[in-house]
């Protein structure tokens, strides 16, 4: 028992040594890339071909096909597991998506609400009741 | 009682047997570089969060001028789109070179991998030249300004990707595949392949949804 555990401890010394990084095969890459190359073919076809008429389904849909892209990118090229560094590497990876994910659509929310959210300034105030009576009977 | 005590003793003694004061694994990380490079590239990230979210306030504010529909060339995104695809399998095809201690084949697949990233570049300047010679500068309206800012700031990654690669092809030239040279190309492998995926959301998020 203690002679196998130093035994694979000496093992993985030595492939530490002669090689860094992630093992990677020639498979992994391949699948990486055929799907990769079906991920952007679609989205490309989707717009030019001019197939979905209604913008917003247009824009979820290619948001869809773009996130899945981004994690075949991340599994199958850069090798990303739950494993890797003692789980380090997705921690940061899902700290930054969180991040990434605030900053973005938190920054779409108060830009394209800042009509509705200004205080009504003086000048504007005393029309104020008049637009709002007009935009009520449009 | 003779008996219990004896037992008692025994499993004391079994206990102390067992006892283990060095780990067989000690909880050192695998490959600190790895890791620390991995924080670089996702507070790069941070950087092209708020390049996309500015994009994606400024996008449409064309200030009266032609919009993403008439100025971008689909056809150009694809090549580019392309290209960059095309040098992430040959960063890989190197990797798995290098893993077989292949120096030659390693450096080989490395100078294909640099040719398409020079391809990217040049397709990219020809349409940033075609875009402020139709007079859609980066100074003409305020959703140009966020295109120069997000997409110029991709292709100088590149720009000093590549710059990374004939450098580190010179050092592998050199020294061969030491070390060293292994660990600086796992970093490039990490950065290279990065790029591609913030080219996902430029592609996606510029081009794409901007003719819609």
């Amino acid at each position: 028992m203690a002679s196998d555990t130093h035994a694979h401890h000496d093992g993985h010394h030595d492939d530490h040594h002669g090689d860094v990084g992630p093992h990677s095969s020639m498979r992994e890459y391949v699948i990486g890339f055929v799907l990769s190359v079906i991920l952007t073919a679609i989205p490309f076809w989707l717009v030019m071909a001019n197939v979905i008429q209604d913008r917003t389904t247009a824009i979820l849909v290619l948001g869809g096909f773009a996130i899945v892209q981004v994690l075949v990118h991340m599994v199958y090229f850069l090798h990303m597991n739950g494993k890797v560094e003692g789980g380090w590497t997705m921690l940061s990876t899902m700290f930054t998506v969180v991040f990434v994910a605030i900053a973005i659509a938190g920054t779409l929310w108060v830009m394209f609400h800042m009509n509705a959210n200004m205080m009504p300034s003086h000048g504007e105030h005393q029309q104020q009741p008049a637009a709002a009576h007009q935009h009520h009977t449009q | 009682m003779a008996d219990l005590a004896h037992s008692s003793v025994h499993g004391a003694h079994g206990a102390t047997a067992v006892r283990e004061y060095h780990l067989a694994h000690e909880p050192h990380p695998e490959n600190g570089t790895a890791l620390g490079f991995w924080l670089y590239l996702m507070s790069d990230c941070l950087i092209f969060a708020a390049l996309f979210a500015t994009w994606g306030v400024l996008g449409r504010s064309f200030a009266g001028g032609a919009g993403g529909a008439e100025l971008f060339d689909l056809k150009l995104v694809a090549l580019n789109t392309a290209f960059l695809l095309l040098s992430s399998i040959t960063f890989g095809f190197a990797m798995l070179r290098k893993q077989v201690n292949d120096k030659s084949g390693t450096l080989i697949w490395l100078a294909v991998t640099g040719l398409f990233g020079l391809a990217f570049l040049a397709v990219e300047l020809y349409e940033f030249r075609h875009l402020i010679h139709e007079g859609a500068g980066p100074q003409s309206s305020a959703a140009m300004s966020a295109f120069f800012a997000l997409v110029g700031t991709h292709g100088l990654h590149v720009t000093f990707g590549s710059i990374w690669l004939v450098v580190l092809m010179v050092q592998i030239a050199k020294h061969g595949l030491i070390h060293e040279n292994k660990r600086r190309l796992m970093c490039l492998s990490m950065f290279w392949h990065f790029l591609d995926v913030v080219w996902i959301g430029v592609f996606t998020f510029v081009y794409l949804m901007g003719v819609l």
